[in-house]
């Protein structure tokens, strides 16, 4: 197949398959199947156009021409490759745990959730192959607007509320900063495309350099820098399958992705070294970094501490963006894909908790993980992944990342190291507690309203489709630090252009 | 034929009115003004290619040749604009016949039909005429049609909203009528290519002109609903008949808008306007105030179509901003939002009206779980909601644009951040809506409520259809507004 036809696949594939699901409504093993079908096919397209980017091509495809010289236009280079993989690979993992987790919680409205599920993915990946600013910007508002009825899914008091701060936040953000940032890139440069090495070089008068990049950087607040996190907690009430895969790696990546894109295509990192534009931002992300740490010591609920640790992680890649060098740059997209792959895990298992033993705080954890060995050892494998220790790829990104903060600013090496310590501090309690910490007596007044434990005091600890997938992406951990040379490898051209 | 397509254009409709009025029949009217929207939609579209291919056309009316007698000018502004107002009124005439067996009564529906035609003739003609006065003429055929037209209904406040509608737009053709007037006496002549060539030099700076100026611009400003001359719009688009509102919100203030933008542009010109007089000076803080005024009493609002309506004060807000930016960006934001905001907000009354014919309320109260009961209606408005915040991918991110575009070429960063402000009010009253829709449950005491006929499906659908086509097909509307305001703004 052609790459034209193999661009359009992997992003339609998804967005119409969306609409297709609503007619299976009454056919849930159909529709279910049906998702299942189409992320494997996602993933086949993504996959089969990876060996042309590896080789030095650059898939292109023009869709439509949206204003006179401005199209929505579509072109593959290794950074948008690599979301592009880890987005359509972790969906299928996802789909196969939604179904098992929407089921087992007995969740409504379920064809919704899988329609606007497949619709955030082609989003993704669309944001993800952009060729320019304009189609980005599209693909990242259609994944906004795709992803509120999953955070308000519940439909109670609680859920829409955190659905218009979800939303709220999100769509002002992106109005309010990004698109006049679009427009004013337009406006001094008469395109909006990525190039490489980026188009604003003499262009723009270096005092409106850190003023320019504020507006993308607070514009893409998915990226959620600090002061534009707290839609990232609100949107935890949302069912885990959707914190999993969208809250730890679809949507928040976009948020980035866009961050480290528009450093690398449209600034260029010479630029922002020159003019010294991206100083503040090393100031601002570094205290995100701290700041969302110390929040996450506090929690006790853990998908809320799991949150806050997104927003840090989130930040160490919006600071290898800022450091504005070859190896912050190779951090920010190994980072990319290590946090995916540690979070997705971490949430799974936070998931397999709920929904199997109803448990939200860390603190009725107590021994859980001998009942539950397979999760909370992949919870385990995550959290090395998170901090960073070997061997898990987290280690690679923290290693180009400490290296990039030697040559660009070294005291904020030392923000990197302390935080390492604090992830340390909010993951491995989980850990402990659940192995280490002896399981309560059985209370006999069990106070879960669930019913289908209702009378039997039987709860199955390890559920197939519960299991299968943390212990997949624990393993993704594992071979993303062995097979890092390939992702080297994918990423080389993007540090070759800003040498 | 293809000649005479700018008399056509005019006469059809107005001759129509007259048929239907003769033959009484519920059926037959409905039919007869459906098929001259269709065709008038078809001459305006011909009449707009081939002004973009081979430049602006004068058609003199009768043969005598202006400045004596009438003549109808055709420039890709105009050309544009009755494209805009017959293509509306094709896809909205046919998809009153239920909405008006509901809410009319039946021994009034062929004077309905007829008034919709004669609303129909008089703004094709204000459009297409090339005469000061011959606008003014027209400008009382649609304004009388349309309070005939909103007092139609049923509801008995409608009577109220039609008889402020009538003081007000009274006052407001009035006073185009004395600004027409001081300018034949300055000139002593109506035809405005004319007008414009007798301006220039001496007369230029006059007290007279600046009066006439003013006259002009309170008057169409009147007719446009520019805040604080607004006052009559909510209620005559709250209780007018559905299809009705429908009508004259995507159409009538665009008219009037555009009227006001042949004044400033072609008649005065823009060395004039805003050199000598600077008009942008009151227009850009109306518009602003007008956009915030507007969004925050629309959050307020209870009855959908009057928070529709307040919407709409804010959109004409955004579209007299793009006249005040006075550059070629700003005017083509104004002149696309015109077209975009029609089918936005066209759409959206379309919606109103299904929901009204099946629950017998446009308040948000009756819309609970009307999602479930009504999904294609629903998402209906959901899309023309996303349109009306500016989303990609919708018709309204094409005006924002170029609006946001134009600010930032004159340096206004303050206007950028009020227009981006703004347009978030959007989200808040759109999203009230969509919530109550999706996410509360219906009134289980509510009788059984049936999705709309398809007769008002079908239109509402090519409707909202539109506003996505247009927000990603942008050669017919985005590339006219360009290439017709670098007329407007180019050399006379």
């Amino acid at each position: 197949m052609s790459a034209t036809v193999l661009i359009v696949l992997s992003m339609f594939m998804p967005l119409v398959a969306g609409l297709v699901l609503r007619a299976f409504d009454k056919e849930p093993n159909i529709r279910d199947g049906f998702s299942l079908l189409v992320a494997v096919g996602t993933f086949a397209c993504v996959c089969s156009l990876t060996p042309m980017v590896m080789a030095g091509e650059r898939p292109a495809f023009q869709l439509l021409e949206m204003l006179p010289g401005l199209s929505l236009a579509f072109e593959i280079e290794p950074l948008g490759m690599l979301f592009a993989l880890i987005a359509s690979g972790l969906w299928i993992i996802t789909t196969v745990y939604a179904i098992g987790y929407m089921r087992g919680h007995h969740e409504s409205n379920q064809t919704r959730f899988f329609t606007c599920f497949a619709v955030a993915i082609g989003a993704a990946v669309g944001a993800a192959f952009s060729a320019n600013l304009l189609t980005l910007f599209t693909c990242y508002e259609l994944l906004s607007v795709s992803t509120f009825p999953l955070v308000a899914h519940h439909q109670s008091a609680e859920s829409r509320k955190a659905g218009r701060i979800y939303l709220g936040i999100l769509l002002t953000s992106s109005v309010l900063f990004f698109l006049p940032a679009i427009v004013w890139t337009w406006h001094l440069t008469g395109t909006t495309d990525f190039v490489a090495g980026g188009i604003l070089m003499g262009k723009i008068p270096d005092a409106a350099v850190p003023l320019l990049l504020a507006l993308f950087i607070f514009g893409a607040g998915k990226a959620a820098v600090m002061p534009l996190h707290r839609w990232l907690p609100a949107a935890m009430v949302a069912p885990t399958p959707v914190s999993a895969l969208l809250h730890a790696v679809a949507v928040v990546k976009v948020g980035v992705f866009t961050v480290v894109k528009v450093v690398t295509y449209t600034f260029g990192t010479k630029l922002l070294t020159d003019t010294g534009g991206s100083v503040w931002l090393m100031y601002v992300a570094s205290f995100t970094i701290l700041a969302s740490s110390v929040i996450a010591l506090g929690k006790d609920n853990l998908k809320a501490r799991l949150a806050y640790s997104t927003i840090s992680q989130l930040s160490y890649i919006v600071l290898g963006a800022a450091f504005a060098n070859e190896l912050g740059i190779m951090g920010a997209g190994f980072h990319i894909a290590m946090h995916a792959m540690g979070k997705i895990t971490l949430f799974f298992a936070a998931g397999a908790l709920i929904v199997l033993v109803h448990k939200t705080e860390i603190s009725d954890m107590a021994g859980i993980g001998r009942k539950m060995p397979w999760t909370m050892g992949a919870f385990f494998v995550g959290s090395l992944c998170i901090i960073g220790i070997p061997p898990t790829g987290g280690s690679w990104s923290k290693w180009y990342l400490l290296m990039s903060a030697a040559d660009a600013n070294v005291w904020l090496m030392g923000v990197l190291l302390i935080s390492s310590l604090f992830s340390i501090g909010y993951l491995m309690p989980v850990v402990t507690t659940a192995f280490f910490k002896p399981l309560p007596p059985e209370s006999d007044h069990d106070h879960h309203d669930d019913h289908h434990h209702e009378g039997s005091g039987n709860v199955e600890y390890d559920h197939i489709l519960c299991v299968i997938p943390p212990v997949l992406t624990a393993a993704g951990c594992v071979l993303l630090f062995l097979f890092s040379d390939q992702l080297y490898a994918l990423l080389e051209p993007v540090m070759a252009a800003n040498r | 034929m293809i000649d005479h397509f700018p008399a056509i254009q005019v006469a059809l409709p107005m001759i129509a009115a007259a048929v239907v009025v003769i033959v009484r029949n519920p059926l037959v009217s409905h039919l007869i003004a459906t098929g001259v929207a269709w065709i008038s939609a078809v001459i305006a579209w011909t009449l707009l290619q081939s002004v973009l291919a081979s430049g602006p056309i004068s058609y003199q009316l009768g043969g005598w040749a202006p400045p004596t007698g009438i003549e109808y000018y055709i420039d890709p502004l105009n050309a544009f604009v009755l494209f805009l107002v017959s293509g509306i009124a094709a896809v909205v005439f046919p998809f009153a016949g239920a909405s008006v067996a509901a809410e009319v009564d039946e021994n009034k529906h062929h004077l309905f039909y007829a008034c919709l035609l004669l609303c129909l003739t008089g703004m094709l003609g204000i459009t297409i005429t090339g005469d000061a006065f011959n606008i003014f003429v027209f400008l009382e055929i649609t304004s009388l049609s349309s309070y005939a037209l909103i007092a139609m209904g049923r509801d008995r406040r409608a009577l109220s909203a039609s008889f402020n509608y009538l003081v007000l737009g009274t006052l407001g053709g009035t006073a185009i009528l004395i600004g027409v007037g001081l300018l034949l006496m300055q000139t002593g002549t109506l035809n405005i290519a004319d007008l414009h060539m007798r301006l220039e030099g001496a007369h230029a700076a006059s007290k007279t002109v600046l009066v006439a100026l003013a006259f002009l611009t309170v008057g169409s400003s009147l007719k446009i609903a520019l805040f604080p001359l607004h006052a009559w719009l909510p209620n005559a688009y709250a209780h007018a008949p559905s299809a009705v509102t429908a009508l004259i919100a995507a159409t009538s203030t665009k008219v009037s808008l555009y009227v006001l933008m042949r004044f400033i542009f072609t008649l005065f010109g823009t060395a004039v306007v805003f050199d000598v007089f600077q008009l942008q000076r009151v227009l850009l803080p109306l518009a602003v105030i007008g956009m915030f005024v507007g969004s925050l009493v629309a959050i307020y609002q209870t009855n959908i179509k009057r928070m529709l309506a307040y919407s709409s004060l804010a959109q004409i807000g955004y579209m007299v901003l793009g006249i005040s930016l006075v550059n070629e960006s700003g005017l083509a934001g104004s002149i696309v939002h015109m077209f975009n905001h029609a089918v936005i907000k066209g759409g959206l009354f379309m919606v109103m009206a299904a929901v009204v014919l099946r629950t017998g309320s446009a308040d948000l109260s009756a819309m609970r779980g009307l999602a479930k009961r009504m999904p294609l209606t629903y998402l209906g408005f959901v899309i023309g909601g996303l349109g009306l915040i500016g989303v990609p991918l919708t018709a309204g991110f094409i005006s924002k644009w170029y609006l946001v575009l134009g600010a930032i070429q004159n340096g206004m960063w303050l206007i950028v951040a009020m227009i981006l402000l703004s347009s978030l009010l959007a989200v808040i009253y759109v999203w009230r809506v969509v919530e109550v829709g999706f996410f509360e449950e219906p009134d289980p005491e509510a009788p059984e409520i049936k999705e709309a006929p398809l007769s008002m499906l079908i239109p509402t659908w090519i409707m909202l259809g539109a506003s996505l086509f247009f927000g990603v097909m942008t050669d017919t509307t985005a590339g006219v507004a360009l290439e017709a305001a670098r007329q407007l703004m180019g050399a006379p």
